[in-house]
């Protein structure tokens, strides 16, 4: 699939025929993908459509049956475990379910990245960067609160505050607004944007959530049994007589 | 119909091995970390706090009914030959070859093995291992490293810690009845307890908190997804670890015995 949108030049990520199977499940079959520098792009499909596991593949959590996956110009397959953790530095992944640590504190959880990859850093420029993050995702007050006495979306702005901490290049976001009720998606939505513009990212969001979609992406590509069925900005994806892509459309709409 | 796929005894086997496999890779890569700095000093040390300290107030009620009730026991027998005096060697010699270290090491699976597993696995579920493994941390060193190495290394301590408090237990049965002295309880608790029977209770000790360490962990780093998979961890690590440690004493006195 090569890309329509013409402003973003500079690749950062790039799939070629990627194919994954779950025994039997046959859940990617031949993804092409392309991700430019400084570009939000929506992969927008039903759940259970593989979304998750194309993020997952990039940031080598899961390994691809075939098919190859180059993130900032390195094929993920073939890194070596150090190659992998430094490479991973430099993506951000924000958890469907937040993926807090539940036993640290909200500080804690912040640290704790920066505590083992920040060796520079004095104790006061840690506390610094946490408060710099916290103040971004707009949750000051809630430093030392365990993830326990947070709302669902507090703690996906937690989420999002402890993969930036560590200034990564590429945001994956996976279902950004899941389970969120629609005044808190649209807020999540917002950062999702302001994230783009405040730490100069680059960033794949994988939804369900046309409102999302629509929000923050550049380009929506449109996951459908495996495969990409259309892509383009939201309204050229919108426009379609493809009758599935219709269906999702119309079952959003419902919904 | 159950509902349940009927396996053939080809692909039990063929899950059998695949499961030592498992099992052997996941021991392997744990050694691994050995030879692996840095070490994550300060997990390790809460571990040590969480298995070590926080288990005292258990092993302290056990060890001390487990040697009062062992000498009230054997008591009749002995008196029956005229052989009372001899309760404090046969206790000491119990307790520091036998009871000590399985007693805490049935405690400590029962504790600690279940701790582990529901927690790794509850970590397993809600994506926290993963969240860690994108961060570019090392999961399994943060947690599977630190916590075995911790109850191994604590396990040693809490089984001395056990002696001593079951004799402590049994002297103070004896000193009831036979008006013992506590320095001469003592001196004949240890008098037949030679250097071997201390080794090879924390030697013992040291496999048996390896176990429940390893055990824990393997069984919660592999939950399935869901709740349930996490009781089924912490259950699973329980009755897998205390079926381990009864393999590994009878395979320990044996060895002994063959060295006595």
């Amino acid at each position: 699939m090569e890309t329509t949108q013409q402003t973003f030049t500079d690749r950062v990520i790039k799939i070629r025929n990627l194919y994954k199977s779950f025994g039997e499940n046959h859940v990617l079959r031949g993804i092409n993908l392309d991700l430019y520098r400084g570009e939000n792009l929506v992969v927008l499909g039903r759940s259970g459509t593989g979304k998750s596991v194309l993020i997952k593949i990039i940031a080598g959590l899961l390994k691809q049956d075939s098919g190859t996956v180059e993130v900032l110009g390195q094929e993920v397959n073939t890194l070596k475990n150090k190659d992998l953790q430094a490479l991973r530095l430099k993506l951000g992944f924000s958890f469907q379910n937040s993926a807090l640590y539940d036993s640290m504190t909200v500080k804690e959880n912040l640290e704790f990245p920066l505590i083992r990859h920040s060796h520079h850093m004095t104790r006061k420029d840690m506390a610094k960067a946490v408060e710099q993050v916290l103040e971004a995702v707009g949750l000051s007050q809630a430093i030392n609160q365990l993830p326990a006495e947070l709302s669902g979306g507090q703690k996906k702005r937690i989420g999002i505050a402890r993969t930036l901490i560590l200034r990564p290049e590429i945001m994956l976001y996976d279902e950004p607004t899941a389970g969120l009720d629609p005044i808190t998606s649209i807020e999540i939505n917002n950062l999702i944007r302001e994230v783009r513009t405040r730490f100069n990212t680059s960033s794949i969001t994988i939804t369900h959530d046309l409102t999302c979609a629509k929000t923050t992406g550049d380009r929506i590509a449109m996951l459908l049994d495996g495969e990409f069925a259309k892509e383009g900005t939201f309204d050229e994806v919108f426009d379609t007589d493809n009758e599935r892509i219709k269906s999702f459309f119309d079952y959003n709409f419902i919904q | 119909m159950n509902g349940k796929k009927r396996l053939s005894i080809g692909s039990l086997i063929e899950r059998f091995f695949f499961k030592v496999y498992e099992v052997a890779y996941f021991i392997t890569r744990y050694f691994k970390e050995f030879f692996n700095p840095p070490f994550e000093t300060q997990e390790f040390l809460k571990q040590c706090y969480n298995i070590g300290y926080r288990s005292l107030s258990l092993i302290t009620v056990t060890a001390f009914i487990t040697g009062f009730v062992f000498t009230k026991q054997s008591r009749p027998s002995l008196a029956e030959f005229g052989a009372t005096s001899w309760i404090p060697s046969l206790v000491g010699i119990a307790i520091v070859r036998a009871l000590a270290p399985l007693v805490t090491a049935l405690i400590c699976a029962g504790k600690v093995g279940s701790s582990i597993g529901a927690e790794i696995g509850s970590m397993k579920v809600t994506e926290q291992i993963d969240a860690m493994e994108v961060s570019a941390t090392n999961p399994f060193k943060y947690l599977v490293f630190t916590r075995v190495t911790a109850s191994a290394l604590m396990l040693p301590v809490l089984t001395m810690y056990t002696g001593f408090i079951a004799l402590l237990g049994a002297y103070i049965n004896v000193s009831q009845n036979e008006l013992t002295s506590f320095q001469t309880f003592f001196l004949n608790a240890f008098d037949k307890i030679s250097f071997l029977d201390l080794f090879s209770s924390i030697i013992r000790s040291l496999a048996f908190g390896f176990t429940i360490g390893i055990v824990g962990c393997f069984k919660g780093y592999n939950a399935d997804q869901g709740t349930q998979g996490v009781g089924k961890a912490a259950n699973s690590a329980v009755v897998a670890s205390m079926f381990l440690i009864f393999i590994e004493e009878i395979i320990i006195v044996q060895i002994v015995n063959s060295l006595r």
